[in-house]
Formats: structure tokens, sequence, C-alpha cells
């Protein structure tokens, strides 16, 4: 029979089982290579995240940007990063001018309550960023199968 | 979608956030609509319109009885026809095949009633399956009517405890990351008293869903449903 | 090459300069790579790793998609409708995963 804890682990689909983890510092790093180093400032970014979810296994998560997404002045890309999963890295969307607005919704797993942050590069080169705290308990009778 | 009844009686649906609900109420953004879609392909690869119309409000009348199956669910009358009429291999439980016609059988059946009759035929299985609902089992020795009758709505490891109405099935869980029957849903309630789950197409099994369809008269099927 | 089942939705006809929203879903299980088997062994990973959007031919979206990208990905994004033509779809990824498709808009 296997342990609560194999169980919970297996609940949510990503297992801890395997050792790794992201770290704040992986995530950092992972931000870092996108960035380059350069200053990432708050704002113009909004990442829609619930608070709370039913389920870790699949977390509706849509990220916008303020921008006129015209070729002079436009979102290149969307990068969302996380602190808890086994890997830093979410999702990377590559927009341009021809997107309209600055948008992209997805689903995603999340292995436990954490921080998950989305930074946007604009087309004059700057950073912006939104981070939202997510809640993540786990299903009921977490049967495995 | 309207899930409340005068009576009390909530669907799955009413307990979830606003964003599960979102994931089922668009079929664009709905998992399961995969398996739809599947289910659609094979319903014409196999030629099952060769003697069946569309299959509008079949799938809100099972469980049933009839003279020449007993007790019957959708997918033991599936498989009844690949064997008899088709004189083909029945689809294995759980099987993409089964869970595609299955979902696809259960979409025409959304927004209607459940439909199951308590007659002379039925009414033995239905008391059948509620003594499986009302009885104690497993090491943490649980009857499903002490969660899902006294304590539905109370939090249980961060989740609302649901009716256990089957308003929804076959449903896209996100805890499978996939499509699966009552009977797999079942199964895990099963592993969760720590019990051990009957196998699937097990007359426990189709009573329990029997009496389960009977307690839920009259709410609407969501099929195909997402829940956590 | 594995194909599996897709289902995209663009609206099919749009006003010349209209922002259109695009859904895109495929079938994958989108194996982590993390997950243990009851054996113990670790199940070895198993996404899709990049999905492209072209609109008559020009790539108007991409996006790379890592393990916490939940199992059959949705992906909405948006698109400006400039004229009639087709977006294809094409996603890719680990075991030499390949699926596409299609979807025509008019544009008046």
């Amino acid at each position: 029979m296997t342990s609560r804890r194999q169980f919970l682990v297996a609940a949510v689909g990503i297992g801890l089982a395997s050792g790794a983890q992201a770290t704040p510092e992986s995530m950092r790093e992972a931000m870092r290579k996108v960035t380059g180093g350069a200053p990432v400032r708050q704002g113009r970014v909004k990442l829609d995240l619930p608070t709370l979810v039913d389920n870790g296994n699949a977390v509706a998560l849509g990220v916008t940007v303020e921008s006129p997404m015209t070729p002079a002045d436009h979102v290149k890309a969307i990068h969302v990063f996380n602190e808890k999963n086994p890997l830093p890295g979410v999702l990377s969307a590559y927009l341009g001018a021809r997107s309209g607005r600055a948008m992209v919704q997805t689903r995603v797993r999340l292995a436990d309550s954490q921080t998950v942050t989305a930074i946007a590069q604009l087309s004059d080169g700057s950073f912006w960023s939104d981070s939202v705290q997510v809640t993540v308990t786990l299903a009921a009778c977490a049967g495995d199968s | 979608m309207a899930s409340a009844h005068a009576d009390g009686r909530r669907s799955g649906y009413s307990f979830m956030t606003p964003e599960t609900r979102a994931m089922q109420d668009d079929d664009s953004v709905n998992p399961a609509t995969l398996w739809v879609l599947d289910g659609e392909a094979l319903w014409k690869s196999l030629a099952c319109a060769g003697c069946h119309a569309d299959m509008k409000g079949v799938a809100a009348r099972y469980p049933k009885v009839d003279a020449q199956h007993g007790l019957i669910n959708l997918e033991q009358r599936i498989n009844a026809c690949r064997t008899q009429k088709q004189k083909a291999a029945p689809f294995a439980y759980e099987s993409r095949e089964l869970l595609a016609l299955t979902a696809f059988i259960g979409r025409q059946s959304k927004g209607l009633p459940i439909d199951i009759k308590a007659d002379g035929r039925t009414k033995p299985f239905i008391e059948a399956g509620r003594a499986t609902f009302l009885r104690r089992q497993g090491q943490l020795n649980l009857a499903c009517t002490q969660c899902h009758d006294q304590q539905w709505g109370k939090t249980l490891l961060g989740n609302p405890i649901p009716q256990a109405h089957p308003t929804g099935y076959p449903i896209y869980r996100l805890e499978w990351q996939g499509l699966g029957s009552l009977q797999r849903r079942l199964r895990n309630c099963y592993v969760g008293v720590r019990a051990e789950p009957y196998a699937y197409g097990a007359k426990e099994f189709v009573e329990l869903e029997l009496y389960l369809m009977w307690r839920a008269n009259g709410m609407k099927l969501e099929t195909p449903a997402v829940r956590p | 090459m594995t194909t599996a089942r897709t289902i995209v939705r663009v609206p099919p006809s749009a006003k010349r300069g209209e922002v259109i929203e695009i859904r895109t879903l495929v079938g994958h299980t989108m194996e982590t790579g993390f997950r243990r088997a009851q054996s113990g062994e670790l199940i070895a990973r198993d996404i899709v790793r990049s999905f492209v959007c072209t609109y008559n031919g020009a790539e108007i979206f991409r996006a790379e998609l890592h393990p916490a990208i939940a199992a059959n990905p949705l992906i909405i994004f948006t698109a400006v409708a400039s004229e009639s033509g087709t977006f294809e779809f094409r996603w890719s990824g680990d075991n030499g995963f390949a699926a596409s498709a299609s979807a025509a808009i008019t544009v008046t």
C-alpha cells in the first residue's frame, strides 16, 4: 500500500519524489537568462491566476500587457516562471505587431502553494513583470488511478 | 447552468471554483471534447448509424434493466452491441475507444434530466446499490453516506465534499489529467477509504451506479463534465 | 510519428483590423519526467515543446512549453485580422510528436 505522502505526491502529477525542485535562486537564474541582467520593473503586466485552486494539475493562467502592439512599440515575448515546481520555466510566448493584443492564456501545473511570475520583454528592450501568490491544496480521497 | 434544486440537491459543478466551471462550460477549452470528437469519428467508422439514430436522451436513462441483458450500464450496452451485433471484440474498460463512445453518446444528453425509473425490475438493484452506499467499508470504516449525505460542503484535504451525484460522466478529472468513467471514480473512493475496489464491470459497481443515478433523478446531465 | 486530436477555434469572419481571439487545444499527456511508476522507476519526460501559428504563411505567434504546462495543452492568443486566408497551427515535441490543424478566415 502506497504511503500517504506518495499518494499526495502522485496526486499532483509532478512528483517531488524525484528529488528535483526549483528554488527561488534557480528561478532568478532562469529569469536572468532571459533578461541578461537588465532591470525588471513591476507594472504594465497583469498575471491572472486564481488565488485558490481546485487541483494543482490544471490551473488557469493568463497574462496581459499594456501595449499598443505597433511595429514601433510592442511586446516581443512573455515568459512565465515559478519557484517550487521541479523546473523554473513554465511558458515562453513570442508575439509581435500582428498580435493585436499582448495576451496569452493557458493552464499550468503547480506543485505547491507558490509565487508565479510573468516577465514581458518589450521591443524597446525593457522588461516588466507581475507576480501572484497561489494557494494549492490537493483533491480529496486522492486515489491515484 | 442551474445546479441547485429546491430539495437541496447540488451538482458537483456547484462546489468548484469559477475557473474549473469555465473549463467545463466551453467545449473549445474542455479537454473532454478531444474524446467526444474521437467518439464521433468512431461512431462513423464502426457504422453505428446502421442501426442507431442519434443518441439524444440515451445516457440519461442508464444504467437500466431489460429482459435481454438484466442490469446493464452504458459501457456494457456498447460492448453488447460489439459482441452480439457486430461480432467484434468488446472494448476494454477505460480504453480510449470506450471512453470516446460514452463521451460522444453522453454529450448528446447534455442538459437533459437524469431519468431512472424505480419499478419492479429496477427496485431490487436500486436497493442493492443503496445498501452498498450505506455500508461502512475499508480500513477507514466509512460509508459513502457519511461524507456525501451528512458532511457535504465541508472541506476535506482542501476541497469541498460534493454530494456524489453522477451528473457529468464520463468526466475529465483534473486529478487524472484525463477522461474516466464513474466506475473509475468509485474505485478512487474505495482506495480513499482503504478498501479493496471491485473489478470494473462488477455487479456491485453497476448496482451502485444505478442507485446513484436514481438518487440524482431529475438533475441535469452535464456530460462531459470537468471535476477536481 | 504520433498524431493527436486538436481543437482550434478561429472566428470564420472578421472586419479588417479587428483583433480576434484564437483558441487551441491539443491532446497530449505532457508527461513531466518527474513522476515515478509504482515500481519506483522515473517515467521519462514526453511533452509538447513548441507551438507555432502562421497566418497566410507568416509566423504570428510561437510558444515554448515546459513540463509545467498542464496535460492537453490549451493556448489562447490574439491576432489582427488583416486579410482573408488560412491560419496554420503546428505542435511538435518529444519522441517525434507532431500535430497540425488549420482554420480559414474571411476578412472584409
